[in-house]
């Protein structure tokens, strides 16, 4: 409406955002929440080791260092510019809803801010003075303390990243005059947080088992313990998981009641819930058996093999981040703003007198005989292309057809019928916001798109088509 | 049709939310936390090119190659820090200036959104080069040709900053450009990118003279000419000529700037950094040639003039941008103003146009079939669901089994999707609707 509309015609924006924020929540759970202790963990292990046996304190110091070199490296760059990207994408999939979020929670997004800077700030020196430290005990005592605290303080930043990054990919449920504590903690955001917890301690162990296993010779004569005490830190959290997992099991119907008032939404809830179920038992399964085998017989464990964990437990985040797609509403702050960023206000004056007619954004004022595709065009950019494709990633043709029984032609009355009421059916789309000449507009621009197929470029490739307004 | 849309100056709507903190405060965090963070940019990004040049050198004497690494692993740090520090003034730039600055980053955003994976790249390629320094020291032209990925980049990525901070500016180019090149070639891009990168040398040559001149830097002892008055003398050098360059790019930049955001306040205020300009390419002259090994007392004087320099330009750079879009906001903010008039004026029902008045009330079952069952079902037409010619007769009389199918729909037309129940509807809303569906005559 009142912002040049950025668009990707094939993955769709929602999954633009969706990737970047999936991406950093995966290294800051393994990286990070779960690394930090774990690499804090064996440098004391280490420092207890050097007491008996110098040489064997070393190796162990020296793989802490390896591992925390890799999480450094990556949380620095992949990991730091994720963090960055989630603002970059959310702004340019939907810059309305964001302006005015940003607007309402400053000082949350600001928050975040102190916390990220302070974190990397962290990261950094805890590795930049592993070296400094091995000079004496007294050094070492103190940058294992300082480990520890850095321990805390990780996860710390995840209990708030999660309770953020839930709002900014999915903040329908944040009433606009609600405060922030109460968006924040919403009934899921304990039983999550129980959680992820010890699922990010057991991606950790999973990533670190893999890269030890590489980084360690064969034949090096501290490899088996240092890869069995890896398998048996896996195994310690493994319980609280199984428990945290049951709890966040137990508590998601319970929450999502009041949230599914439509059955269909229940069919595809319940496929998802009981493929949950599955891929948390065959994850916890598999880390299970790795790291028995890990603790019992290091040797044995097979170095290829333990790629295996570390992609199901990615898996199994990215499955449990599916939930979002079931607590969606048509709001982005809730009963103020549509997803579609037109506020709920503004609708009766776009449903009387056109969409088009309101924004500086298309050359069209009024709908013609001739204009009429180009209008359509216009309407869907505006109306749909937030959540929808033309042919990619939740392509509106494709569901019109789904949805019609792949009938040969979509039949314009028909769609016309549905985009009227859409949002009474499917309660996580806005109501169709223009006026009935552009609702025609729409349903023929479809129809087109399903005969002669046509990518809908965005903003950033084609510009902008500009008019002046009366006002 | 195009040439009649050119210099249309779109005049979209405001976000009707108040600011979350007054605007005098959102501009100080802005511009406080925006200089911070382009320092250490800067650091970045000249101690990118600083390490080829030496690295470079290198090749002939290897001390120059020693010198390299050591700025090298300076920029891990600063790299780091400018991009956390980034966020703050993201953050309130967008708050500031929603409209402008969300639009420019849409005009350019297959390239603002590489910004993301780019950054990233480049970071790991420095990573790479710091790391293999040793393994690759006897395939210098590998380990430099990896460094200049990183190096092109880091020189590179400015310009999509440069390009969407120009772009914002001008409202009334913005149905002109089509991506990102285009945004690149509107005036007042190019200038202002040089005058960022001789910044870079500039801060980065007066920062290294520190690092290496400071009192607890003992010479790495591989080194085995170069003395620490000698790097101290060449950073100080590369300063000097930086900052002098300046007086080349700056006023280029001011007399590029599109007039109609240049006041006298900008100029005096750019004069006022000029003055201080001067000043700090006479100390520094003066700070070259102390023969102490050391940067003294002197330096931190610098660093204090270096500051107010600083202050000036960003203070004069918000002028600009305030200037520039003074007219704007103006007419952005009497269109809101409107705007909201017109919504009143619908709410009030004065808009509707010829109003289709529906022939007598509406019995409340029909409302409730138009809102939720017509989407699926027509008279006698195959929607998403059958044709109720085809459906109502099976429920003749049968009004019970009707609510119980529309509550918990079965399955039983395997050419038709299933169709979704209605359970949130209450008993006495499924009794309306199937006496409508039972009375009605449909053909
Ligand atoms: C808030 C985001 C959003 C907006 C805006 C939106 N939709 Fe949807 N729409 C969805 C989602 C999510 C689905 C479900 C996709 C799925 O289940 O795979 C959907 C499904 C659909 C379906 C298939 C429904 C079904 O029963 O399977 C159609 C048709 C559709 N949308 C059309 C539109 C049209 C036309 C517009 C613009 C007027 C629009 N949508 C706007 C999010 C949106
Ligand atoms: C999302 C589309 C959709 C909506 C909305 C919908 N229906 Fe249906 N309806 C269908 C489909 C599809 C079938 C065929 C299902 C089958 O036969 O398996 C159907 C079948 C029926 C039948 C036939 C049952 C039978 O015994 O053969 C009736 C009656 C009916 N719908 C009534 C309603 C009423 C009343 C509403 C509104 C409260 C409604 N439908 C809303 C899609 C829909």
């Amino acid at each position: 409406m009142d912002f040049p509309l950025f668009h990707l015609d094939f993955m769709g924006n929602r999954m633009l955002v969706a990737l970047i924020a999936i991406i950093h929540v995966i290294i800051n759970h393994a990286l990070a929440v779960g690394f930090i202790p774990l690499v804090t963990f064996l440098e004391f292990r280490g420092y207890q080791k050097k007491q008996r046996n110098a040489e064997k304190g070393e190796a162990w110091d020296e793989v802490a260092r390896k591992l925390l070199f890799f999480a450094f490296i990556i949380t620095t760059t992949i990991g730091a510019l994720t963090g960055v990207g989630i603002w970059f994408a959310t702004s340019l999939a939907n810059p309305a809803s964001i302006g005015s979020l940003i607007r309402v929670f400053y000082f949350a997004w600001f928050s975040e801010w102190i916390v990220f800077v302070l974190e990397v700030i962290f990261i950094m020196i805890y590795y930049l003075t592993w070296k400094k430290s091995k000079q004496s005990a007294r050094n070492k005592k103190r940058h294992i303390i300082f480990g520890f605290w850095l321990s805390v303080f990780s996860f710390l930043t995840m209990a708030i990243i999660v309770g953020i990054l839930g709002f900014m990919m999915d903040p329908g449920s944040w009433e606009a005059q609600k405060t922030l504590a109460s968006g924040f903690f919403n009934p899921l955001y304990f039983p999550q947080l129980i959680f992820r917890t010890p699922v990010a301690m057991m991606m950790a162990g999973c990533v670190a088992l893999l890269y030890t296993a590489f980084m360690l010779k064969k034949g090096n004569p501290w490899r088996p313990e240092i890869l069995k005490h890896i398998s048996f830190w896996i195994l310690l959290w493994m319980p609280i998981a199984a428990v945290g997992a049951y709890t966040y099991y137990w508590y998601i119907p319970r929450a999502m009641i009041g949230n599914l008032p439509v059955a269909l939404a229940t069919q595809q809830f319940q496929s998802w819930y009981d493929s949950l179920l599955i891929v948390m038992i065959v994850s916890v399964a598999v880390g299970f058996f790795i790291s028995i085998l890990g603790t019992l017989a290091p040797k044995r464990l097979p170095k290829y093999l333990l790629i295996i964990p570390v992609l199901v437990s990615f898996m199994f985040l990215g499955t449990f981040e599916r939930l979002r797609e079931f607590i969606r509403k048509p709001y982005v702050i809730g009963e103020y703003m549509y997803a579609n960023g037109i506020l709920v206000e503004e609708y009766p004056l776009y449903q009387q007198s056109g969409l088009l007619k309101h924004t500086p954004y298309s050359s069209i004022s009024a709908i013609t005989e001739e204009n009429k595709l180009e209008a359509g065009e216009a309407v869907f950019n505006i109306a749909c292309t937030r959540c929808h494709t033309t042919h990619g990633i939740n392509s509106v043709v494709v569901n019109f057809e789904k949805m019609y029984g792949n009938q040969d032609t979509l039949s314009t009355d028909a769609m016309k019928a549905y985009m009227k009421n859409m949002h009474n059916v499917r309660y996580y789309m806005p109501p169709f916001p223009g006026n009935d000449a552009e609702l025609d507009a729409l349903a023929a621009y479809i129809a087109e798109q399903q005969k002669r197929p046509q990518q809908l470029e965005g903003a950033q490739i084609k510009g902008v088509d500009v008019k002046e307004l009366d006002y | 049709m195009i040439t009649a849309l050119i210099n249309q100056i779109p005049v979209p709507k405001d976000i009707p939310l108040d600011l979350p903190l007054p605007e005098w405060i959102l501009v100080v965090i802005l511009i406080f936390s925006f200089l911070l963070h382009i320092l250490f940019i800067n650091l970045m990004v000249g101690g990118g090119v600083l390490t080829f040049w030496y690295e470079l050198r290198g090749l002939k004497n290897k001390d120059y190659d020693t010198l390299a690494r050591e700025i090298a692993s300076t920029i891990t740090v600063n790299k780091s820090l400018a991009v956390v520090l980034g966020v703050a003034p993201l953050l309130s730039i967008n708050v500031l200036y929603t409209v402008y600055f969300y639009s420019a980053n849409a005009l350019t955003g297959a390239m603002w959104i590489s910004i993301v994976p780019w950054v990233a790249v480049a970071f790991l390629v420095f990573y790479l080069h710091k790391y293999s320094w040793d393994r690759l020291a006897d395939n210098k032209a590998l380990h430099l040709g990896i460094l200049s990925i990183g190096v092109f980049s880091f020189l590179m990525i400015p310009f999509i900053f440069l390009t969407n901070i120009n772009l914002m500016l001008f409202p009334e180019k913005w149905a002109e450009v089509s991506g990102f090149f285009d945004a690149l070639t509107l005036p007042n891009v190019f200038p202002r990118y040089f005058h960022f990168i001789t910044a870079c040398l500039a801060i980065t040559g007066f920062f290294l003279a520190f690092w290496f001149g400071r009192k607890g830097y003992t010479m790495n002892e591989n080194f085995k000419n170069l003395s620490k008055k000698t790097i101290k003398k060449q950073m100080l050098n590369l300063a000097l000529a930086a900052t002098g360059m300046q007086f080349i790019f700056g006023p280029l930049l001011f007399l590029t700037l599109p007039t109609q955001g240049v006041t006298w306040g900008l100029f005096w205020v750019i004069a006022g950094g000029v003055t201080v300009a001067v000043i700090v390419v006479w100390q520094l002259w003066k700070l070259l040639n102390d023969e102490k090994e050391i940067v003294g007392r002197r330096y931190v004087w610098l660093v204090v003039l270096f500051t107010v320099l600083v202050g000036f330009m960003g203070t004069g750079r918000h002028m600009y941008r305030e200037d520039a879009l003074k007219t704007h906001k103006q007419m952005m903010a009497e269109r809101t103003a409107t705007h909201w008039k017109d919504v009143q004026k619908a709410h009030e029902g004065l808009l509707m146009p010829e109003v289709e008045t529906d022939e007598g009330p509406v019995s409340p079952g029909e409302a409730l079939f138009n809102n939720n069952c017509a989407v699926c079902h027509a008279a006698n037409n195959r929607l998403v669901g059958p044709p109720l010619t085809e459906v109502v007769p099976i429920y003749e009389n049968n009004s019970e089994d009707l609510k119980k199918w529309i509550k918990e729909p079965g399955r039983k037309r395997m050419d038709y999707p299933p169709m979704a129940g209605f359970p949130n509807l209450t008993d006495q809303e499924l009794t309306d609707i199937s006496k409508y569906l039972l009375e009605e005559e449909w053909n």
